[in-house]
């Protein structure tokens, strides 16, 4: 059964359509002074303004490796964060630690553990899944390099990122 | 041979096409971009020079330094005369436009006419064969379809622009340019009879016709410089880029910085044959003649006066780009055949009336 649609009926004005041209220029107008008064909320400057103060808790920047307070590298290269990682950006070479090292114990640690960045889709999983506390996501959203070597990140630059986390730090607490 | 003509002309074309036509063309590009932004609640082009005041000069540097790309299925010849077809009949017409009055006993047009509008009809319509070149010469089917567009509109609005303007023909009984704005400056504007003779009955009673010209006048203008909202050739949302979907660099610029050249001189067109050209309001600093000595304080003023006016037309075009959308194809012919042309027509008629009964 076809619905007929009611078109309301135009008076002789409304039909000259000069009313409504009108009426939107007004509108146009007064959204052009009050830009102009400042009045308006427009984007932010980026480069001179930035959300850098305004994050919150739980923003999801560059992932990174921490430290604990011994400065004992909690990743142990189990490798779940690799194979977790749905773009397969993380890429981890792990080694034996030696016997006469002062972590003998823990066995295990990555040699290399590099992150494409052109690759890293900031989904946290990585941080999800790893059951040392060795990877978090971090503020940090300006990662910026000239060429494809540059936007992966090695161990080196992940711990830098990272920097260190004290005491114990439970991946639900508030610490995050 | 006339040396003395000869230079005059030369200076006055350099002076107005290469000093103030193009650098108003770069700039009413910037003055688009900043006002649509602020009507947007947006910012705009900021960051070039103050208040991104050299942003014209970046995008010509970019237009000029990209790669001029001629792809392999166009028509060499006609692909590249089309951007030509566009600029050169906008700058063309701008011959005939008084823009000042007079300065050191020289009159301020390039070419004095006795048929002013009707040269500038004439010039003008003929952008609409670059448009079509171009959509023809791309052999790509937007812009076909773009030239196509432009070409059935352009029929449509060229007779009622032509038609809009007789009523003033009638009033005036004059078609040189300088001598309508002449009349205009002493009797008072087109729209605004409020000195001299048009501040009679008969002045007042022809408002009315004269309002009716100058919207149709305006509405085809907007058609004619293929202006939202009648850019159905170029229709972003429906033919990608129109006519000139296959050009790159350069020859894109010159249709680019062609549409806004037209939309200058049709906004002097406008200017001059409703509001008065050069004249100030009241009669003020008005020549008591055409050949009547103007001193050098008054011509700067007529000059600027001008410009002032023609800058606020333009950013009329521009506050109407950005608060009236797009008309569908058969709504512009409708609109084109079925109320403009009758409505031209009648007022015709009208402004006849009133001029035989009065008289």
């Amino acid at each position: 059964m076809a619905i007929v649609v009611k078109r309301p009926r135009l008076k002789w004005w409304e039909q000259l359509y000069l009313p409504a041209i009108f009426k939107g220029l007004k509108i146009t107008m007064a959204h052009f002074f009050r830009t102009l008064k400042g009045k308006s909320k427009v984007t932010m400057q980026y480069p001179e303004e930035n959300w850098n103060d305004h994050l919150p808790e739980h923003y999801r920047g560059a992932p990174a490796l921490v430290t604990d307070e011994q400065e004992r590298e909690r990743c142990v290269a189990c490798q779940l964060c690799e194979f977790i990682c749905p773009p397969r950006a993380i890429t981890i070479k792990p080694e034996e630690i030696p016997n006469d090292d002062k972590w003998a114990k823990v066995e295990k640690r990555p040699r290399e553990f590099e992150i494409d960045m052109i690759r890293c889709i900031y989904c946290g999983l990585c941080e999800e899944v790893c059951p040392e506390q060795a990877i978090y996501l971090r503020q940090d959203y300006s990662i910026t390099g000239l060429t494809r070597e540059d936007m992966v990140h090695d161990k080196e630059r992940l711990y830098e990122i990272g920097g260190k986390r004290v005491g114990l730090v439970n991946k639900w607490n508030e610490l995050k | 041979m006339d040396w003395t003509l000869l230079i005059l002309a030369t200076v006055k074309i350099i002076v107005l096409v290469f000093l103030v036509i193009l650098p108003m063309v770069a700039y009413s590009v910037w003055a688009e971009r900043r006002v649509s932004a602020a009507i947007q609640d947006r910012v705009g082009p900021n960051r070039v020079g103050i208040a991104g005041l050299l942003q014209p000069m970046a995008d010509g540097l970019k237009f000029i330094l990209k790669e001029d790309f001629t792809p392999d299925h166009v028509r060499k010849t006609y692909y590249w005369l089309a951007p030509a077809m566009t600029m050169v009949p906008a700058l063309l017409s701008c011959a005939v436009l008084p823009f000042g009055s007079k300065l050191f006993g020289e009159r301020m047009v390039i070419a004095d006419l006795d048929v002013g509008p009707l040269y500038v009809f004439a010039v003008a319509s003929l952008t609409v064969y670059g448009i079509v070149m171009a959509g023809w010469a791309s052999n790509s089917k937007y812009p076909f379809f773009g030239g196509v567009r432009s070409t059935s509109q352009m029929i449509s609005y060229e007779i009622s622009l032509g038609l809009s303007i007789v009523p003033l023909i009638m009033v005036f009984g004059n078609l040189n340019l300088s001598e309508i704005v002449q009349y205009q400056a002493v009797n008072g504007w087109t729209l605004l009879p409020l000195w001299g003779e048009g501040r009679s009955l008969e002045g007042f009673l022809l408002l009315i016709p004269m309002l009716i010209s100058f919207v149709i006048f305006t509405t085809s203008i907007f058609a004619e410089t293929n202006r939202l909202p009648f850019d159905l050739p170029e229709c972003e949302t429906e033919l990608v880029a129109g006519y000139h979907t296959e050009y790159s660099s350069m020859k894109f610029a010159l249709f680019f910085l062609g549409e806004y050249a037209a939309m200058i001189i049709g906004s002097g067109l406008a200017v001059t044959l409703f509001l008065g050209g050069w004249s100030l309001p009241f009669g003020w600093l008005a020549p008591a003649s055409i050949d009547a000595d103007v001193p050098f304080f008054h011509g700067i003023m007529h000059i600027a006066t001008f410009f002032l006016k023609v800058v606020i037309f333009i950013l009329f075009f521009i506050w109407i780009r950005w608060s009236l959308p797009r008309f569908r194809y058969d709504q512009l012919m409708r609109l084109g055949w079925v109320f403009f042309f009758e409505i031209a027509v009648a007022n015709v008629i009208l402004t006849a009336a009133i001029m035989m009964i009065l008289n």
